[in-house]
Parts: structure tokens; sequence; C-alpha cells
């Protein structure tokens, strides 16, 4: 009966993260569609819903009724696997992703490491669905993911082992209770700036939307899917954005610690604190959208390793060095 | 503890089934699937015996990096007639028996482990260092690695570093006739070397040089 109780007690404590985090995903994707018309100066989505805050819903029904269709030559299994892993890996990750003090689904030591490994299995999602759709625009698009994702992701890697030099653990709650004094964006501001471009790389989107650019690949890995096969790759990227968002804001921001320590800045809980850094960062990633040009394909992997890599690389060996020296390293 | 038991025996029962299934299917791309299957249900067995970090660098690194460049090696192969040549023509036959003597010699060698394992446990107490458990499994790695053991951990990150290298020298080669865009020189151009404001003439248009 413990047991049970017990298994109750996690299944509605993760139905009660999973739910509000896929009506933000929906609700993001507005305001991305928003931002992007507002910066075009066009209206976006206004018409369903008040501010047309409905749209995404109407968009969901609209996908759920449409019929899934399967090409003939793809290989049937990995083709349906592919949006499922895609979805289910941009889930998994916030188990681990502090909301406040003790506020936090699955507290690990290892949490960073978690999000990093679970991060790095999304790029299978997206080699899967272009391999299994048999076709060569998706197939294409696969392969430029493959290459971006794996280039970004060891400049993120680098990245985080700067944070970690001033935190000394691995836990997340532990990254952001190092911030009390000092957000790491202050001291780590070229690490910030770069953290958030190879986010864009990371997450595929502009100017690095290489794998799905419209103009080349039609949609990348995309193109074979249709209905809710295709709402579910969707999905899955949208929540991968908002949570390296999430991370962004743990990582550099504070997380759930409030800007100024004061007496009516106090009363907000932590939470509040933390969905508006994440807004924050979205509304930044959302205007780089409709900003930038696309990326050609060897200036991407350009910048990713001979610039970020030796940039990050160089400031880890700045932290480490100015740690050690002024004897700031963090003890256990 | 019965949970625990529970899930020891679903991840293993994957994890072979899946390594199994990785030397057996015909499909090689199927054969990587399966083969990271294996991987993140192996780094799920080191999770659950307390090795939360080696689990997790397990999955960052070998499924998260190394099997990404398996899968694009084999997806580039033409997998229809890989399939005539290894698996229906009597040609080319000559794997199996290699294969075989490496799978007999492995098979020893982990008999020759498990038995040294059985008979002289002290061999193996000899040697391992004190687990506390106040310090976090990170911590307790660091510790190790970057004090008694930071030769060899210096040493192997050089063979790596020399196996890139290598890697690197085997397949440059240096080919003639290749476009290659300067950023420099892109970024760098100007409006007085780059247009020219031409009078034309009605009717009859201008030459243009290339």
């Amino acid at each position: 009966m413990d047991n049970l109780n017990l298994i109750f007690n996690e299944v509605y404590k993760i139905f009660f993260l999973l739910i509000p985090v896929l009506v933000s995903v929906a609700m993001i994707v507005w305001l991305d569609r928003r931002v992007w018309a507002f910066v075009q100066k066009r209206q976006g989505p206004n018409v369903v819903g008040p501010f047309g805050l409905l749209q995404s819903l109407a968009d969901a029904l609209k996908y759920i009724f449409k019929e899934i269709i399967i090409p003939a030559s793809s290989n049937k299994i990995i083709f349906i696997l592919a949006p499922i892993i895609t979805m289910t890996l941009a889930l998994i990750s916030w188990a681990v992703i502090p909301f406040g003090e003790n506020q936090v689904l699955a507290n690990i030591n290892v949490g960073i490491l978690y999000i990093f490994a679970v991060s790095s299995l999304g790029v299978y999602g997206i080699i899967m669905g272009g391999w299994a759709s048999n076709s060569k625009y998706p197939f294409l698009g696969a392969i430029r993911s493959a290459a971006q994702m794996v280039s970004y992701e060891v400049s993120i890697g680098i990245i985080i082992i700067n944070v970690l030099l001033c935190v000394g653990s691995l836990n997340l709650s532990d990254i952001v209770m190092a911030q009390q004094n000092m957000w790491f964006i202050i001291p780590l501001f070229p690490m910030f700036v770069i953290f958030f471009i190879s986010a864009l790389a990371e997450t595929n989107r502009p100017p690095f939307d290489l794998p799905e650019a419209e103009a080349e690949l039609v949609a990348g890995y995309q193109t074979e899917y249709s209905g809710m096969m295709y709402a579910m790759f969707w999905l899955g990227e949208y929540a991968n954005i908002l949570l390296m968002c999430a991370l962004g804001s743990i990582l550099f921001l504070g997380g759930w610690l409030s800007p100024i320590d004061l007496y009516p800045f106090n009363l907000i809980p932590g939470v509040f604190w933390l969905i508006f850094k994440i807004l924050f960062l979205f509304i930044l990633f959302a205007l780089v959208k409709a900003v930038v040009p696309r990326y050609r394909y060897d200036q991407l992997m350009r910048l990713g390793w001979k610039i970020f890599l030796p940039l990050s690389l160089t400031y880890v060996i700045l932290t480490a060095s100015y740690l050690f020296y002024f004897n700031l390293l963090p003890t256990i | 503890m019965i949970p625990h038991a529970i899930f020891f025996y679903i991840f293993s029962i994957i994890a072979i089934i899946s390594a199994i299934m990785v030397t057996v299917s015909k499909n090689t791309v199927h054969s990587v699937f399966f083969l990271i299957l294996d991987f993140i249900s192996i780094s799920c067995l080191f999770i659950m015996i307390g090795a939360e970090f080696l689990g997790m660098i397990m999955l960052i690194v070998y499924v998260g990096a190394v099997a990404v460049l398996f899968l694009f090696v084999v997806m580039m192969l033409n997998v229809a007639q890989q399939k005539n040549q290894w698996f229906v023509s009597k040609e080319n036959s000559s794997h199996i028996p290699v294969g075989l003597i490496i799978s007999a010699i492995i098979f020893f060698e982990l008999i020759i482990v498990i038995g040294g394992w059985k008979y002289r446990p002290e061999l193996f107490n000899a040697n391992s260092s004190q687990i506390t458990n106040d310090v976090s499994n990170t911590h307790s790695l660091g510790q190790i690695l970057y004090t008694d053991y930071i030769h060899i951990f210096q040493i192997s990150g050089m063979i790596l570093l020399i196996a890139m290298i290598g890697a690197i020298v085997l397949t440059f080669r240096q080919r003639e006739g290749v476009k290659t865009q300067s950023y420099l020189k892109q970024i760098s151009r100007e409006r007085s070397e780059g247009v020219e404001v031409l009078e034309v003439p009605s009717n009859r248009g201008v030459k243009i040089d290339d």
C-alpha cells in the first residue's frame, strides 16, 4: 500500500509538471508568432480567442484530425518512433529543472549532466525521422542537423564547465544557490552570449535552421510527416527551446532568485521569477528569428568549431586561473 | 529492495536482448539503433548501482557522440547491396571463422577475469580505494582521478589527441581547383571596388568585361 501511495504521489507530481509545460509550449508558439509579426509590422495570429491566444489549440485540433500519411517506401517502425522520441526527450529533461527551493521533481546530483545527456540524445529523433522517410530532402536535413547539433553540443559543454568551476557541484539547485551574491551573467558574460547563440543552433532555430531550411530542403527531416506526427516534432522542438531558455536562466540568470533581494520583491514566489527569465530569453529567441538572415552551412560550422570552441576553452582556462589565484575555488 | 531487483532485471534483459539483436538484425541501421538501446540500458544499470556520473558520461560520450558517428557512416552505406553481399551469397564468408575466433578469445578472457574474481578476491580488494558516502560520486571520482592517477589520465588524453591528429593526417588531401571563400575578403569589400556606375547609351547597351 505504501508503494502504491508513493507511485500515485509521483505520478501526480509528474502530471502537475507536465501539463503546465505542454500548455506553455502551446502558448510560446503563439508568442513566437506574435513577436515575429510585431517586428515585421504584421498582425500575427489574432483571430482565435482574445488576442489570438487560442490559436495554438486550434492548430493542435487541426493536426489531430488530419490523416497520418506513412510513405510506402519508408521504414515504418522507425518512421513512427522518431517523433515520439523527439517529444519524449524534450519532456523528460524537465524532471530536473528546479522551480524554487526544494521545488523540483528529481533533485539528482548530476542534474546538469542529465540535461546535457538528454539534449545530446535529441539528435536521434531527427536522424531517425530523416533516414526512415527514405527520401532525399529529409535525409539531407537529418545529416545537416546531426552534424550541427553534435558540433554545438561541444561548445555548450565547455560553457557549462565554466559555470561548474564557479559552483563546484553538478546539482542544478546548487548552481542556483551559488548565484545568491552575484548572477553568473556578470563574470561570465561572454559565455552567456556564446551559450545563447549555441542554444539557437542546438535547437535548430533561425539563423541556424538549416536542417529545415524551407528554401533549400522543403522542410528538412519533417518533409514526409503529416498530422499528429508532424505536430509532435513541432511540440518537441518548442519544448526544447523552452528547456534551453530555462537552462540559460538557471546557469546565468540566477534561476528562481529574485534580481533584487529587498522587501517587495522577496514576496514574489521564485517560480514567477524563473518564468519571467524564461520568457525574457524566449523573446530574445523570437527576436533573433525575426531579425537575422540564415547562415550558410560552412559559416555555421566555422562559427562552431573555429570561433566558439577556442573562445570557450580559453575562458575555461581564464576562469580556472582566476579562481585558483585568488583562492576562490569552491570546496565540497 | 524488490522494485530495485525488478528494474535491474528489466534493464539487464533489455541490454542482453539488444546486444544479441545488434549481431542478428540484417539491417545495419537497425543494428546501430539496437547498439544505442544497449548503451542506454547499460547506463541505466550504472545509475542503479550508484555510479550516476559514469552512467551520464556513458550516455553523453557513447550515445550522444560515438553512436551518432556510427549512424552517420552506416546510413551512408548502401544497405540493400550490403545485404546481398554479406548474408545471401556464398562469397565473403571468411568473416564467420574470424569472428568465431575473436569471440572465443573474448569468452576465455571473460572466464579468466571472473575466475580470478572468484578465487583470489584479495587481489581485487588490494588497490580499490575507500568509498565514502558523505561526498558525491563526482567529487570522489575527481579526487582520485586528478591526484593519484593524474599521469595516466593525462597520457590517455594524449593518446586520444594523437589518434585524432592521425585520423586527420590520413584522410587529409590537398585538392586543386577548389574555390574557397575568404571571410576577410568578403567583409572588407568596399563600394569603390565593388560597384561601378556607368552611363548606358540608349538602345546600344554597354559591354561589361567579366
